[in-house]
């Protein structure tokens, strides 16, 4: 059988020339790799565990219930009238997504160097994997969520209908920061100490732990630069009810459109060098 | 030709690699210490320094001096085209940088200069396995590295029960791979290799992980791929593989081509070179010649039946070996003979000169050739070495006697007039004879 050479593939290669645009035609294609490696990281994660699928809610759990004794009855922090359980449950939960697909999307190509020396595929899947993968468990531990809402009998508002759009920005965070320090992993292992010093001050700089109002108003616009501001804003507004303060959550959004549009960019420009360097 | 005949098309590929960046010695404590503080800056110059070669002249240039001492050309300016359905066979030492061109062809690493063009889908049979996820079962670990190896899912779907029925783990399909033996497991990934339907396969038997059972599934997996028409790029050190599978060859030494063409010259130009040994000899003075005030020896090389000198030859050929020696004493009875060795220095035969019209008679002075014949479908492949001798009788004196003096390379082929016929795998032995068979039958019961 010869095939015919007018419906094959062509494919240039070439040295790399600084910034690319992403070739989305070739992410396309590589779709159904895409998949796998997200149900490969979804299967293995709780393998040969006891508790299985459970750690996804075990392990929210045990940070609210500790947060909640820390700085609910011993610091007494404030939050705006609301039972810091049910303030803490709605901000831990988005947050545990997005720290936990940061973390492993951003060690992604280190930890896959070794498929990367010997097959091509656009590096881009790497980063990407984890914040499709922890969805996941991020949708199984909104049955906590939704558990905690009926004990505290929260009744639902029209604002729910939004969470689709907080749930979308929630991933721009993880893609946009792992594309950043996945690619600078690979040259600076440094990234990988410095990941733990991350986490904890995004935790500390985000109403996380503590309502944002306690904010003094002069310092909200830089505050909410943070994109993890507004995605707690947005998740405490569309459960909870109340107000949508959109002053802080269009900064965060700004920026985080901007983190994923220049990871995009920086890891486009980096993936072709990767193998060379890792 | 248009350019849609060519499966590659690689012009001036070119890799750079920046290696052992010193480290700097500090001999006082306070420069160790300003060293400490400056060296996160001069650790990312170094890093840089690692992918950006803007400091290497142009590729093209071939002098050495505008070259920075800590950068190895893994390739360089390589060219050439490739037809569909070609199989072509790049050989050469470690470090020649056919590695390397594999992986720039694979889009694994990019080149620093040049440009490919491939037309056609791309596979290598280098990552067998690749991917492939201990805790994930068999069935998973099918469509996981399917998929890495560029199958769709609808195409996975499609050849599932063909890879299972071909790797025989059927019963364990749903277990977690690492329940599995090693064979099981590479067993199973082979078989997803081996249902590829690339356009151009790339086989890396440098790499291959596996025994020389796995190697042998690759160099049948090859040899159907060949039959359907396919192009097939193979790296190997194993010549008699490369002569066996392959109708062009590529040498490569320190990342350049050096040779490229029909592979039987171009490996025995390379195996030549390797042993050192050449496939002529000649002495143009006779005073300096081999040999004494009876006979000189002015020449030994390999013929082929219509006379050509040969360097290489396949086992199916018949081939000459020819002596040119002057006697220049007359009266003597000669004796001209070889022997024959093969890599292992294990002498193969020896052969004596009784051809009857010179055999008992006093030589006349003058110039001689003998030539001894040596039928094709006798001799292995592999190298072989001569030993050119010759000698007066009675008594009996060594005149000369030339140790392992040319080298025949004598490569392995398939087909209807060999001994192996259409059989690929290995075929031991010093000597590989054709021989008679017969078969009697007798039906059942009678």
């Amino acid at each position: 059988m010869k095939p015919t050479t007018n419906d094959l593939p062509v494919s240039v290669i070439e040295p790399p020339k600084g910034f690319e645009a992403i070739d989305f035609a070739e992410l396309r294609r590589y779709r159904d790799l895409f998949y796998f490696l997200v149900v490969r990281d979804v299967k293995v994660l709780y393998a040969q565990t006891i508790l299985g699928f459970s750690w996804a809610i075990l392990n929210p759990a045990i940070q609210i219930i500790l947060f909640t004794v820390i700085f609910g009855k011993v610091a007494n922090v404030p939050t705006d009238g609301i039972p810091y359980f049910l303030f803490s449950t709605v901000a831990i939960i988005p947050w545990t997504y997005m720290s936990e697909s940061m973390i492993q999307s951003s060690q992604s190509l280190v930890s896959g160097q070794g498929m990367l020396g010997k097959i091509y595929f656009p590096r881009m899947i790497f980063p990407l994997t984890p914040v499709l993968a922890k969805l996941v468990d991020f949708a199984i531990s909104l049955l906590l969520l939704a558990g905690v809402l009926i004990f505290y009998k929260v009744t639902p508002t029209w604002n729910i209908l939004l969470l689709p759009v907080f749930v979308f920005y929630m991933m721009l965070i993880p893609a946009g920061i792992g594309m950043w320090l996945s690619s600078l992993a690979v040259r600076f292992r440094d990234i990988k100490f410095a990941m733990s010093f991350i986490i904890r001050m995004l935790i500390y700089t985000a109403p996380v732990l503590y309502s944002a109002s306690s904010i003094p108003p002069e310092y909200r616009l830089l505050y909410s630069l943070n994109p993890i501001v507004g995605v707690m804003e947005g998740y405490r507004a569309c459960l909870l009810g109340g107000p949508i303060h959109w002053e802080f959550i269009v900064p965060g959004m700004v920026t985080s459109v901007l983190l994923m549009l220049s990871g995009a960019m920086y890891f486009r420009r980096m993936e072709r060098v990767i193998v060379d360097v890792i | 030709m248009s350019a849609d005949d060519f499966a590659v098309v690689a012009e001036g590929l070119s890799k750079i690699y920046r290696i052992g960046i010193k480290e700097q010695a500090h001999d006082t404590l306070a420069r160790a210490a300003i060293d400490f503080i400056r060296s996160p800056l001069r650790n990312y110059r170094k890093y840089r320094s690692l992918y950006q070669f803007d400091d290497v002249a142009d590729g093209k240039s071939t002098g050495t001096s505008e070259t920075p001492a800590d950068i190895i050309w893994a390739l360089r300016d390589a060219s050439f085209s490739i037809k569909h359905g070609e199989v072509v066979g790049f050989i050469g030492r470690n470090g020649a940088g056919k590695s390397t061109l594999l992986k720039i062809l694979t889009r694994i690493t990019p080149p620093t200069r040049g440009r490919a063009r491939i037309l056609g889908r791309v596979a290598s049979l280098l990552e067998v396995g690749t991917g492939f996820h201990q805790e994930l079962t068999g069935r998973e670990n099918i469509f996981l590295n399917g998929t890495i190896l560029g199958m769709s899912k609808r195409e996975v779907d499609r050849k599932f029960d063909e890879i299972v029925d071909f790797s025989g783990v059927a019963r364990f399909i749903d277990t977690p791979v690492k329940r599995y033996s090693s064979g099981m497991a590479v067993r199973l990934a082979f078989a997803v290799a081996a249902h590829l339907e690339p356009e151009i396969l790339i086989v890396d038997e440098v790499l291959a992980v596996g025994d020389a059972a796995f190697q042998k599934k690759c160099i049948s997996k090859m040899q159907d791929v060949r039959k359907q028409g396919r192009t097939v790029l193979f790296v190997s050190h194993n010549m008699p593989a490369v002569n066996m599978l392959c109708t062009r060859a590529i040498h490569l030494e320190g990342g350049r081509i050096v040779n490229d063409g029909p592979t039987h010259d171009v490996v025995s130009n390379y195996l030549s070179s390797d042993t050192g040994v050449p496939a002529a000899r000649e002495w143009a003075n006779p005073d300096s010649a081999p040999g004494g005030e009876v006979a000189r020896l002015r020449s030994v090389r390999v013929v082929s039946r219509d006379g050509r000198s040969l360097a290489a030859a396949s086992v199916r050929d018949d081939i000459g070996i020819e002596m040119a020696y002057d006697v220049i004493r007359p009266g003597s009875m000669l004796l001209p003979h070889y022997h024959i060795y093969n890599e292992e220095g294990v002498i193969v035969f020896g052969t004596l000169d009784h051809d009857p019209a010179w055999n008992r008679r006093a030589r006349p002075e003058g110039h001689y050739v003998s030539t001894v014949w040596i039928p094709g479908n006798l001799l292995s492949a592999g190298t072989l070495f001569v030993t050119c001798s010759l000698i007066t009788r009675n008594p009996d004196v060594s005149q000369f006697s030339e140790n392992q003096v040319i080298a025949i390379s004598i490569t392995d082929i398939m087909g209807e007039e060999t001994a192996r016929g259409d059989w690929a795998e290995e075929m031991p032995g010093i000597v590989r004879p054709r021989l008679e068979w017969t078969t009697r039958f007798t039906e059942n019961g009678r």
